[in-house]
């Protein structure tokens, strides 16, 4: 599975967009936007690690071939977001090989549906431990290996859903709306250490997340959006890259929205 | 220089302490540079200075001057 980049995507970032020497960790990096986005801040320049958990020959195929087309070190490390002790040894690990870490992206994301009153205890705890509770951890480590350089970036993949909600994803919107919190709040205590944090909020996006959907439900979604289409991972991504890079070097704290004007 | 004597360093840098003040028996909010902000200044100095990474619980027990110590002589010995 191979991003489709807009074609001026496919030239190596340079200026304010480089992000030659960086080491980038991204989660969830084995497919849809955080596949994207690996591929995008190594076209940048970037040292990327790829972190998945479910199929470690794919990921480490997927590193391979992303270092052969770009270049740069691209490393895949396996952790289990849902797993704090693997989330910390990831940084040892991250820490072990490159010895800085400058851009985080808290991709890894769990989508469940269920109705308010359907909602089963494993599957709240399953969806908050994943989309939640690990930003935070991420933050946090992220945090501890960039105050020791010059300082770093964040973003953290949210959603429409976690700006907006949306009926049978109450779990969902919240874990996704408790990742703003954190962002607004993670920005305003690693400012002062040079360290911007902030957020993307996807709207209706081509990926394995949507494709469960009914063609209804997706039509009447797609009608939702005035821009008239979905959008792609690589656009989710060239938010992402700006948001990390020297362009937004004065960013911190916000909330960018990459919905196509979607209206939930 | 000793383990012992680069934390002490570390601590006073950190805490921007006089050059001469004591180090060994201090607290954890014993002075207003050493609050939460100054424990996490702290934490990434000490790490910077052993190329270290401490977990989050020996974090938020670090209470005095002799919990580093220990806490980073653990490290090490570990490496060895």
């Amino acid at each position: 599975m191979t991003a489709t980049l807009p074609p001026s995507s496919d030239h190596r970032a340079s200026g304010p967009w480089a992000l030659d020497g960086r080491v980038a960790l991204v989660t969830g990096a084995g497919r849809g936007i955080g596949w994207a986005t690996a591929r995008r801040l190594a076209l940048a320049g970037a040292r990327v690690v790829l972190n998945g958990h479910t199929d470690p020959e794919g990921l480490a195929a997927r590193a391979a071939a992303l270092e052969a087309e770009t270049g740069v070190r691209c490393l895949a490390l396996m952790a289990d977001m849902a797993r704090p002790a693997e989330i910390a040894g990831l940084y040892r690990a991250v820490h072990a090989t490159f010895g800085r870490l400058d851009i985080l992206v808290n991709n890894a994301g769990l989508l469940e549906d269920a109705r308010l009153g359907m909602i089963a205890d494993d599957s709240l705890e399953r969806v908050m431990q994943v989309n939640l509770h690990a930003g935070i951890r991420n933050v946090q480590l992220a945090a501890r290996l960039m105050r020791r350089g010059q300082g770093g970036a964040m973003v953290l993949v949210s959603s429409i859903v976690g700006v907006r909600g949306n009926a049978g994803q109450a779990v969902y919107a919240a874990s996704k709306a408790g990742l703003i919190g954190l962002v607004l709040s993670a920005a305003k205590e690693l400012g002062p250490d040079r360290i911007r944090v902030n957020a993307v909020a996807p709207g209706y996006i081509e990926t394995d997340m949507i494709r469960h959907l009914d063609a209804g439900t997706d039509a009447q979604r797609r009608a939702a959006i005035p821009l008239g289409r979905a959008g792609q991972a690589c656009e989710v991504a060239e938010a992402i890259l700006f948001l990390v890079s020297d362009q937004a070097a004065y960013v911190t704290g916000q909330v960018l929205g990459v919905d196509g004007g979607m209206i939930l | 220089m000793s383990i012992h004597h680069r934390l002490i360093r570390v601590f006073r840098e950190t805490l921007d302490l006089a050059p001469e003040s004591p180090v060994t028996g201090l607290r954890y909010r014993d002075l207003p540079a050493w609050n939460s902000v100054g424990h996490m200044q702290l934490v990434a100095a000490i790490e910077a200075e052993f190329d270290l990474m401490l977990e989050t619980d020996e974090i938020i027990a670090m209470a005095c001057f002799e919990d580093a110590e220990r806490t980073v002589d653990r490290h090490l010995a570990a490496i060895v």
